[in-house]
């Protein structure tokens, strides 16, 4: 074991920076509905969101179905998260506008620090949408992809300007009734964004999303859905993040992606959550003939998440790439995976994944893999690597495959594991000192992810794996 | 002459078990050593024990390096000092490219920064004479190499770390001729009048362009015999029996 190496000292990687995070603005919003979920509840929001008619009634149904349905039976323990003292609807104090210098404040300020302003200054983003609490509060995209029809804005501007694109959609793919979080989300959905991507477009540079929770007890229920039309392609990224209190809140997003024939989309999640958050999100693509979709995913923040972005390859020669990483580290539970349903001949799904524990966290990779019998030659690949930095944190692999149909090729790779004492020992031979030796070999473990990653996501987790500290603990 | 490495009665084992159980050894500057014996006898624990590897728990007599005691520095610190082990069965670890791994062990032992031109025209030409394509520089280390490229990979370390003492356990072992010959020709390259070698093998084609100075024949975790280069003739024509039939009279 590694303590043979230093018996005094214990090493590890410390926890994620989170100051950047933890900065909470004074809550100065506008409204706030009362906490719990009532029939007065639901139409006060769909009253002050200005909701067309058939969306109050979509609420409402969802409503119904919400108090109908029990909670999930599997998965981490969410009893804590009371749903009475949940306010499900914040309205932050400020309109929608396309100018950072119309944005309050302190608003500002908090996606300043975050870095969105500059990277959309610098170019390295297309569009931006900057969601504070339960509404949009910043929208923009660049001019010449208007010209080309692309749409990036707010559900709520979808919802009136593009309204039947939206009512074709929304929330098809993840009905209400699909679990309990999801008929939440369709009775109290508020922002999120809405992606419409023309026929044979290529939209080059990648368009963000920003969601950012401020207030404390308070849920953020944002819908996201992208539409990337025939041989169109988009590289859309979200990142989330909140400052840390000291009661329960809640996120239970949901995101819809319809990748038609030919179209390839990326869809890049960081979700740096504090660790006060139940991250209870739902996301869903449906890729059409020759499409792919390729997730991209990295979990850091929150107490308990449940996340396993499902994809349905369901025009034949349809694609799935998933690339995920997961820290956990005290006080967190992070039950996180991907799901594939092979729905068509020829499709072919890569699921490879990294999760990392440590301080008494615990991570589990959840998987489920189904070929359906109109999927003859469906191939499918998964790759999943556990590493626990110490004794005390947890680690599962649950990988399900429900294979139906014949001629598959199905392959499965999974590994739990400590750092090897050899490994330590082959690079410390090399004069290179075992903290040092250690945190390379973290981050060689999660790699093939980063590389992955967005740019500037991708050097916060180097940097996270970089605070390697020597501890006085042990 | 002055010693560069000089180990005194050491005992040392695992689990409380002894495996080299007194043995002494010494290697002068320029000087290029031979350790043979039969499989079990204790060559790689020595080796081993010499580079620090925490498993291994020395009970008994002194490690010197360049006349300081070492047994209590780390692998690293050892390292730092010149030691240099070119393992028998090299390490896979993912993640970390040759290239990446180098540098940072560069680093650490000069305690300079890098600088990055002059770092990586050193690696591509060491690279050419070990007949290594340049993408390995950019593989994961060992990862998915052949038992050959793993080698040749120790031998670009040695080349590159250029440390005061160069252990190769077994390094040619498992390799054809060919690799053989590139191995050796490495060793040959590093091989000068300031630095020793101590060399495992089982195999006397790696010496070839070596001028072995002294051959020493580990038996049950002892030296059971020292001798020059014509030991090494004399166990590949009649065998290790016979080393220790001798040895047992001498008592």
């Amino acid at each position: 074991m590694a303590e043979e190496f230093s018996p005094k000292k214990k090493t590890y990687v410390e926890d994620i920076e989170r100051t950047l995070y933890d900065i909470r603005d004074e809550d100065r919003s506008a409204y706030k509905t009362h906490s719990g979920l009532t029939k007065d509840i639901i139409l006060d929001i769909s009253k002050r969101k200005h909701d067309p008619e058939w969306m109050t009634e979509f609420r409402l149904k969802a409503l119904e179905t919400y108090n109908s349905m029990p909670l999930p039976t599997w998965g981490p323990d969410i009893s804590e998260l009371n749903m009475d003292e949940i306010v499900t609807y914040v309205q932050p104090d400020a309109k929608m506008t396309g100018n950072w210098q119309e944005v309050p404040e302190d608003i500002k300020n908090t996606f300043d620090r975050l870095g969105i302003p500059e990277a959309e200054q610098k170019q390295s983003l297309a569009g931006v949408g900057a969601q504070y609490d339960s509404e949009v509060v910043y929208h923009s995209i660049q001019e010449d992809l208007v010209k080309q029809g692309v749409i990036y804005t707010d559900m709520e501007t979808a919802l009136w300007e593009h309204g039947d694109i939206v009512r074709e959609y929304f929330m098809t793919l993840v009905p209400p009734k699909d679990h309990k979080f999801t008929a939440l989300h369709g009775a109290v959905w508020s922002g999120g964004s809405f992606v419409y991507v023309p026929e044979g477009v290529h939209v080059e540079i990648p368009l963000q999303s920003y969601f950012r929770l401020n207030a404390a007890g308070a849920g953020q229920f944002e819908h996201t859905l992208i539409i990337v039309e025939k041989d169109a392609s988009l590289h859309f990224i979200e990142g989330c993040s909140a400052p840390k209190y000291n009661v329960t809140n809640l996120h239970a997003g949901c995101v819809e992606l319809f990748v038609k024939e030919g179209a390839r989309l990326r869809y890049s999640t960081i979700e740096n959550w504090s660790r006060n958050m139940m991250n209870l999100n739902t996301k869903r693509a449906i890729v059409e003939k020759d499409g792919i979709i390729e997730w991209v995913s990295g979990s850091f923040g929150s107490h308990v998440s449940c996340l396993y972005p499902c994809s349905i390859l369901h025009g034949e020669n349809a694609r799935c790439e998933f690339t995920g990483v997961t820290f956990a580290s005290k006080g967190q539970n992070l039950d996180t995976g991907a799901s594939v349903i092979h729905a068509a001949p020829h499709t072919s799904a890569n699921i490879n994944t990294r999760t990392i524990s440590k301080a008494g966290g615990a991570a589990t990779y959840r998987s489920a893999v189904k070929v359906t019998r109109n999927a003859p030659f469906a191939k499918c690949s998964v790759n999943c690597e556990s590493l626990m930095l110490d004794s005390e944190s947890r680690s599962d692999t649950l990988p399900v495959m429900d294979i139906e149909g014949d001629e598959a090729d199905i392959g499965h790779e999974a590994k739990i594991g400590r750092i090897s004492d050899e490994a330590i020992f082959y690079l410390t031979s090399r004069g290179i000192d075992e903290e040092e030796a250690r945190a390379m070999i973290v981050r060689g473990f999660v790699e093939p992810i980063a590389k992955e990653l967005p740019l500037e996501y991708a050097v916060e987790m180097n940097n996270l794996v970089n605070i390697e500290l020597e501890g006085t603990m042990g | 002459m002055s010693q560069l490495l000089e180990i005194k009665d050491l005992v040392a084992g695992v689990e409380g078990k002894s495996i080299l159980k007194g043995l002494s050894l010494s290697v002068g500057k320029g000087e290029v050593h031979v350790i043979l014996g039969p499989n079990g006898s204790g060559k790689s624990t020595l080796m081993n024990v010499i580079m620090g590897h925490p498993k291994y728990e020395v009970t008994g007599g002194s490690i010197a390096f360049e006349g300081e005691d070492i047994a209590d520095l780390k692998t690293f610190e050892r390292a730092k000092k010149g030691l240099f082990l070119s393992f028998q069965t090299p390490e896979e670890i993912p993640g970390i490219t040759v290239e990446n791994m180098l540098r940072t062990a560069k680093q650490a032992i000069t305690g300079e920064k890098v600088k990055i031109v002059p770092f990586r025209r050193q690696l591509k030409a060491l690279m050419e004479e070990l007949k290594m394509k340049p993408e390995y520089a950019e593989r994961y280390l060992n990862v998915g190499f052949s038992g050959g490229e793993k080698k040749r990979t120790e031998i670009l370390q040695l080349l590159m770390l250029n440390p005061k003492l160069a252990m190769l356990d077994e390094t040619d072992s498992g390799l054809d001729v060919d690799a053989v010959q590139i191995v050796s020709e490495g060793v040959a390259k590093f091989h000068n009048e300031e630095n020793s070698c101590l060399i495992i093998t089982h195999n006397t084609r790696i010496l070839e362009k070596l001028k072995v100075d002294k051959v020493h024949v580990l038996m049950n975790g002892e030296i059971v015999e020292e001798g020059g280069p014509e030991l090494i003739e004399e166990i590949n024509s009649q065998g290790f029996t016979h080393i220790l039939d001798r040895h047992s009279e001498g008592k």
